[in-house]
């Protein structure tokens, strides 16, 4: 096991810079997932770590060593593709053992490793199949096996989720965060699902086009996002944004509505600024803002209400089932201790 | 509960059985003999018959322009003990084993260095399938003049490098030995192509992460060739080397146009010496049993490369991906 260090990295494809100067810590055992939307630079960056794409500039560290130009086989990482990659022509103790035949350990060695590897997984009775023999989750945790049995110093998976159905992802998403716990290798994880994102991960690192966001533990994002883009990437449905002006103590929306703020920092009466609002965190309210309803979707624990305020679509949940038509109007307030402000201009959130 | 309220349904009409009939029109089998039927009454026509007729002919002593009668094996009897046709049979084995053992291995190169990223690669490929492009007999007459005795340009060559004296020459097609290896050579040069581009597809359709994955793995370009690349491409390679195997037992264009057969009848593979005893020296029935006798051997060929060519364990199963 082993710390990754990733210092100021640079990736260009020709001339078409794609990470622009990219800085991350991993922790030793340490599950850190790399979320972003597509094309963000997510896989690149994993490739970097594993020596299959080559470094423009900056630093890669595994351990302490600067790996930038160790060959991919001597980093000691293991990866698991987003289309498996298993070897065809291979049964799946063979795909297991692959790497263990390359370097030519003893047979009885590969085959306590493989199978101890299979027990981990329940793959034991799987292991004498070929890949196309399997299902796609199957094939998933041969993936998986195939990096175990390497026992190496940091996983990378890019989004090996990505072609299961919803309900084996979620079983599987479970998995993998219970073999993390039970191996503690460090682990760096590439998805652009940020539930996925939210539930497994020690740390998340949001990035968008070739930049790092933020970096923070997954409810650190979710409560104190560091920017709109965070803040619109993290949750689900996502927060809602009202612009318009601080007022005081308060704030003046641009639909000539006014909003409840935890507080305001100093100084900032009459600045323009972003009013970032949670769908959670509103609730329903005698006394509150009038909301005409659009839509209403029944989710069976919650309702999701998309309704109009002051001439802009909000989205709403609420734990209660409420019975409202399109074209109703019901009244609901923000929960003041839950909202969020960003500077109307550089997007940054505005401290309280 | 649903069961109860199924049971206490009235009986429906009970559904008629099936007739014979109504059995065969469903049956996907009787369908697919159907669609097989034009299929095969061209293979019936164009193929079978000319084969049974050249079977039947090789059993009579029929003659250009004079029909034979039955004379049993008295062809075969006597190609038996026919020091020139014996000597075609063992060339034939001989030519089509070690053009196709040439071609493979150089055919299998090229593929993989084509398969690598390099400057003006589709120019280089179109380069690598000339000499399958140029009608066999152009190609042939080339090598004709490149291992002619006075202008040959190995013998230039030679004579270059001070291997050969100045003025001293060589017999390409002269000597029997030479001879056969010119051919085999030109052969050789000639199906290159074919297996490389049929090969290089084969390369391309497998997917680069296995690569990546056999990189980090450990693999060495070496083993990743012995156990990633050759492996996935043993199908493939099974499919080529048999029409490669059928193509250069049957030749016949390549020889008749360098050599004739010469010299001393050397160079004759069974399908030249079929035509010149047949159709130039007239007797068609012996033409047809020197004709008749490849089929065993490529019966063989064909079997062999049928068990190569089944599906392989790792082949089967459903394919959803
Ligand atoms: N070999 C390449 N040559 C040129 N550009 C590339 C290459 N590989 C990736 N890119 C570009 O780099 C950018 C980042 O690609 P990357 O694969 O890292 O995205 P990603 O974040 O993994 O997205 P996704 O979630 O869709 O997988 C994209 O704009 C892509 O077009
Ligand atoms: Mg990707």
């Amino acid at each position: 096991m082993a710390s990754v260090g990733i210092r100021d990295v640079k990736k260009s494809f020709g001339a078409t810079p794609i990470i622009h100067g990219v800085n991350i810590d991993i922790q030793d055992g340490e599950f850190v997932i790399l979320v972003g939307p597509s094309g963000c630079g997510k896989s690149t960056l994993l490739r970097m770590i594993a020596g299959l794409e080559n470094i423009t500039a900056g630093d890669i560290m595994i351990g302490d060593r600067v790996v930038n130009n160790v060959p991919p086989k001597e980093r000691d990482i293991a990866m698991v593709f987003q289309n498996y990659a298993l070897y065809p022509h291979m049964t799946v103790a063979d795909n297991m053992a692959f790497s263990m035949k390359l370097r030519g350990a003893p047979k009885d060695e590969i085959k306590t490793r493989v199978d101890k590897a299979a027990k981990i997984l329940s793959l034991s009775p799987l292991l004498e199949r070929y890949p196309r023999q399997l299902s796609g989750g199957q094939r998933q945790r041969v993936a998986m096996g195939r990096a175990i049995v390497r026992d190496p110093q940091v996983f990378l998976f890019d989004e090996p989720l990505s072609n299961l159905d919803a309900k084996l992802r979620v079983q599987m998403r479970t998995e993998i965060k219970e073999l993390h716990q039970r191996l503690k290798t460090t682990t760096v994880y590439v998805t652009h699902d940020q539930i996925e994102a939210m539930t497994m991960a020690d740390k998340i690192v949001v990035m968008h086009d070739g930049i790092v966001e933020q970096i923070g533990a997954p409810l650190e994002l979710y409560d104190r996002p560091a920017n709109l883009f965070v803040a619109g990437f993290i949750g689900s449905p996502a927060m809602n944004f009202i612009k318009g002006k601080i007022d005081g103590s308060g704030f003046h929306a641009d639909g000539g509505f006014n909003l409840p703020i935890a507080g305001a920092p100093a100084g900032s009466s009459g600045k323009s600024a972003v009013y970032g609002l949670r769908p959670e965190a509103i609730r329903l309210d005698g006394a509150g803002l009038e909301a005409r309803v659009h839509v209403v979707e029944p989710m069976g624990s919650e309702t999701q209400v998309v309704a109009d305020i002051g001439g802009q679509n909000i989205t709403c949940v609420f734990r209660e089932r409420i019975q409202a038509k399109p074209g109703e109007v019901i009244r609901v307030s923000p929960d003041a201790k839950l909202t969020h402000l960003f500077d109307g201009d550089s997007g940054k959130r505005m401290a309280a | 509960m649903a069961t109860d309220s199924l049971a206490v349904k009235p009986a429906r009409a009970p559904i008629p059985e099936p007739s014979a009939w109504d059995r065969l029109r469903v049956n996907r089998n009787w369908l697919g003999a159907w669609f097989m039927m034009p299929a095969m009454a061209f293979l019936v026509l164009f193929l079978a018959y000319p084969l049974g007729l050249g079977m039947w002919m090789s059993l009579t002593d029929m003659r250009i322009g004079r029909g034979g009668s039955f004379i049993g094996f008295e062809n075969y009897v006597y190609l038996l003990d026919d020091r020139d046709f014996l000597r075609a049979t063992g060339f034939t084995l001989v030519y089509t084993f070690i053009a196709s053992i040439f071609k493979f291995s150089i055919g299998l190169y090229l593929a993989v260095l084509l398969n690598n990223n390099m400057p003006f690669k589709a120019l280089i490929r179109a380069v690598v399938l000339i000499p399958f492009i140029v009608p066999t007999v152009l190609s042939a007459v080339a090598f004709w003049w490149i291992f002619d005795t006075q202008f040959s340009i190995f013998t230039w060559l030679l004579q270059k490098w001070g291997i050969l004296e100045k003025n001293q020459l060589i017999n390409w097609l002269g000597d029997p030995l030479l001879a056969q290896g010119s051919v085999i050579f030109a052969n050789i040069w000639r199906g290159i192509p074919f297996i490389a581009i049929t090969l290089l597809a084969g390369l391309q359709t497998v997917s680069p992460s296995l690569y990546e994955a056999a990189t980090l793995d450990g693999a060495s370009k070496w083993q990743m060739f012995r156990f990633v690349t050759y492996p996935l491409l043993t199908p493939i390679i099974a499919v080529v080397m048999t029409f490669s195997v059928l193509f250069t037992f049957t030749d016949f264009q390549l020889i008749w146009a360098m050599t004739r057969g010469g010299p001393v009848n050397a160079t004759h593979l069974m399908a030249t010496l079929s035509y010149q005893r047949g159709i130039l020296g007239g007797r068609l029935g012996e033409g047809a049993a020197i004709a008749t006798a490849m089929v065993p051997f490529l019966l063989a060929a064909i079997m062999i490369s049928w068990f190569g060519l089944q599906r392989r364990k790792w082949q089967q199963g459903e394919n959803n991906d």
